[in-house]
């Protein structure tokens, strides 16, 4: 892992012979291998198990359990699609933190991958003024809406082109997925993200070992390290399993849908086709796959 | 591909900013094809049923179409409070609309349009163990949904495809319905108020 360290300063510091220098010198031949890895999407079959297993070990040894990374490919014929209808959400956050349990967030420094915004009726969406602190003894709250909000998973993502070195990219079941281990923390994609969705671990992410999720996918939930920018998947590792995000199964009110964009019967397209619909900043044409709706 | 409508609605909740507009996306191509796939499955259906029904004419032909039936997870009902035939088969059936002297934590509470409303417009005078709907039609606890679509119909629909209420299960599979009355008492069905988690810490790095 700590090689990873070393390339990412490497890539930072430009030049070639410094870097490789103390890369050389702070390596063991192993770790050497990692810091000429190639991009996960150009790596073979095999390179990609052998790679798995490895972490799979690290992991092993880090918290002292086993685990399992898949790296399950997009199914054919499946782009992914998120409903969330402003109509019932009630703002209970209990969505923020079955995200945190089931992709691995650090506790502390916090990691939200869900930001939870209230609203005021009067003023509609409005993002200058809404409250992402909000905490009084019940919700709803009189005359509030809520506005959650995680990534939007752009069909035009600006995140994944400002990126120099490739490390995110949209998959073909229109995931957008960081590859954690080619990220070198420029936070670009931060800056270029118009929904604050990316977040950094600025510090070494902490997560105790009896809180941690084994079921992992290399892409999505696995544990992260210090230095790199990550994000909402829509639980890559449940739904190319054919299970619906962990958010949606912990709504309370049944606010959150989930399905597949292409598959007429899915509750996705329903929705889209009989329910007024709307995308945040619409205006800046990054065509979210994560819709929100009026139920009622 | 994706063509996009501006509905021009519910200015209420959405800001006066043309920041955000409604929008629904469709995609017209990819509509009109599986408007034509669904045509050309339902009519080999069609003609299935009618080769069934010609040719094998005495057999049972059983219908396999699962959007007709709901996996639903079991009722919330109240520990031993099951069959209320315990109870209610020693009891004389008594019609009258009055005050009761049992069941307190539901007279207690009692909310759905209950000035209009009696016990005996949902559960069976006779058959305690059984709903019944106005037709005098006997339902099975696990079937309320239907006594609430009754006066709900258009929730219902919602909830029938996955738009009110919730499934757990597969996006692409078996689907678990959780019925209306695991998210509303039926006797005093308005959603209660929850307590929220707590908010994130301050210093955290959101915009
Ligand atoms: C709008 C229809 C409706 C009305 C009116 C109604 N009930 Fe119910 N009641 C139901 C349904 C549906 C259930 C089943 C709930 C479940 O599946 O958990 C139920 C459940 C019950 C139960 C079992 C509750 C438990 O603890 O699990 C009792 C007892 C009961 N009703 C009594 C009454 C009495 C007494 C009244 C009149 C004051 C009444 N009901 C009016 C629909 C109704
Ligand atoms: C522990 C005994 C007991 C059980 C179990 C019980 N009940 Fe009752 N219930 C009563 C009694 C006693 C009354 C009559 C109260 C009165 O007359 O004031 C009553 C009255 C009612 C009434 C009012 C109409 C009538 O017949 O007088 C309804 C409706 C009712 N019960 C529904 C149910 C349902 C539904 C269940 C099962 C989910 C159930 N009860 C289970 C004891 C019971
Ligand atoms: C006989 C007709 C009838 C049946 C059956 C019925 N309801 Fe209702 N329901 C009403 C009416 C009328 C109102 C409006 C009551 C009011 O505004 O006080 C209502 C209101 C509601 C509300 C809104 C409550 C609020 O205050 O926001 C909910 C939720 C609800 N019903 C759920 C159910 C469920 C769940 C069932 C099945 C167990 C059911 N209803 C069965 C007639 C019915
Ligand atoms: C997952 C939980 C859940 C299930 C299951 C569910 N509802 Fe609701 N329902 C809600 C919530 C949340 C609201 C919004 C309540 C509020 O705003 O006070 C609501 C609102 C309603 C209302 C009030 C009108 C409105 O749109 O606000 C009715 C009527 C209603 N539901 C009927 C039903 C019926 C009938 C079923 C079953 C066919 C059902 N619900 C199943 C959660 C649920």
């Amino acid at each position: 892992m700590k090689a990873n360290k070393s390339r990412r300063s490497f890539l930072k510091n430009i030049s070639f012979a410094t870097a490789s220098a103390l890369a050389l010198s702070s390596c063991e031949l192993k770790s050497l291998d990692k810091f000429f890895q190639k991009n996960f999407r150009t790596l073979s079959k095999k390179e990609i198990d052998q790679m798995i297993k490895e972490l799979e070990e690290d992991y092993q040894t880090k918290y002292g359990k086993e685990f399992h990374v898949s790296a399950k490919p997009a199914t054919d014929q499946t782009l992914f699609g998120y409903a969330l209808d402003i109509s019932r959400c009630i703002g209970c956050r209990r969505c923020v933190y079955a995200c945190v349990e089931e992709n691995n967030q650090s506790r502390d420094p916090q990691i939200h991958w869900i930001q939870v915004l209230q609203m005021e009726k009067e003023k509609g969406v409005d993002f200058a003024h809404s409250d992402v602190h909000y905490n009084p003894e019940k919700v709803p709250e009189e005359g509030h809406f809520y506005l959650p909000v995680q990534c939007q998973q752009c069909r035009n993502p600006q995140c994944t082109t400002v990126c120099p070195v490739k490390a995110t990219w949209q998959e073909p079941d229109g995931i957008v997925v960081v590859d954690y281990n080619w990220c070198i923390g420029c936070r670009y994609c931060m800056a270029a993200c118009p929904y604050g969705a990316r977040h950094f671990n600025w510090a070494e992410p902490n997560v105790p070992a009896d809180k941690i999720n084994t079921e992992t996918h290399y892409l999505g939930n696995r544990p992260r390290l210090k230095g790199v920018v990550e994000k909402c998947t829509f639980c890559i590792q449940r739904v190319r399993e054919g299970r619906y995000p962990a958010c949606v199964e912990v709504c309370p009110v049944g606010a959150r849908k989930f399905g597949n964009l292409l598959d007429p019967e899915s509750e996705i397209r329903y929705i889209l086709e009989n329910k007024r619909v709307l995308v945040l900043k619409q205006e800046l044409n990054t065509q979210p796959k994560f819709y929100y709706f009026f139920g009622v | 591909m994706t063509k996009k409508t501006n509905i021009p609605t519910n200015r209420k909740l959405h800001s006066p900013d043309k920041a955000e507009g409604f929008q629904v996306q469709r995609s017209f191509p990819q509509l009109v094809l599986l408007l034509l796939c669904a045509t050309l499955i339902f009519s080999c259906h069609r003609k299935e049923s009618a080769y069934n029904k010609n040719v094998l004419p005495n057999q049972a032909i059983k219908d396999t179409l699962k959007s007709t039936e709901y996996a639903v997870e079991a009722p919330p009902l109240t520990e031993g409070i099951f069959p209320c035939s315990d109870c209610h088969s020693e009891l004389e059936p008594n019609p009258e609309r009055r005050t009761l002297d049992w069941h307190e934590e539901i007279t207690g509470i009692f909310d759905h349009d209950s000035e209009n409303r009696w016990c005996l417009d949902c559960h069976d005078l006779e058959n305690r163990d059984s709903l019944r709907l106005a037709s005098g039609k006997l339902l099975n606890f696990k079937e309320s949904y239907k006594l609430c679509g009754q006066c709900h119909g258009e929730k219902l629909r919602d909830w029938k495809v996955g738009v009110h209420g919730k499934r757990t299960g597969e996006w692409n599979g078996e689907k678990e319905y959780l019925l209306c009355v695991h998210c509303h008492n039926p006797h005093a069905p308005k959603f209660e108020s929850l307590t929220p988690e707590p908010p994130p810490v301050r210093q955290e790095d959101i915009q």
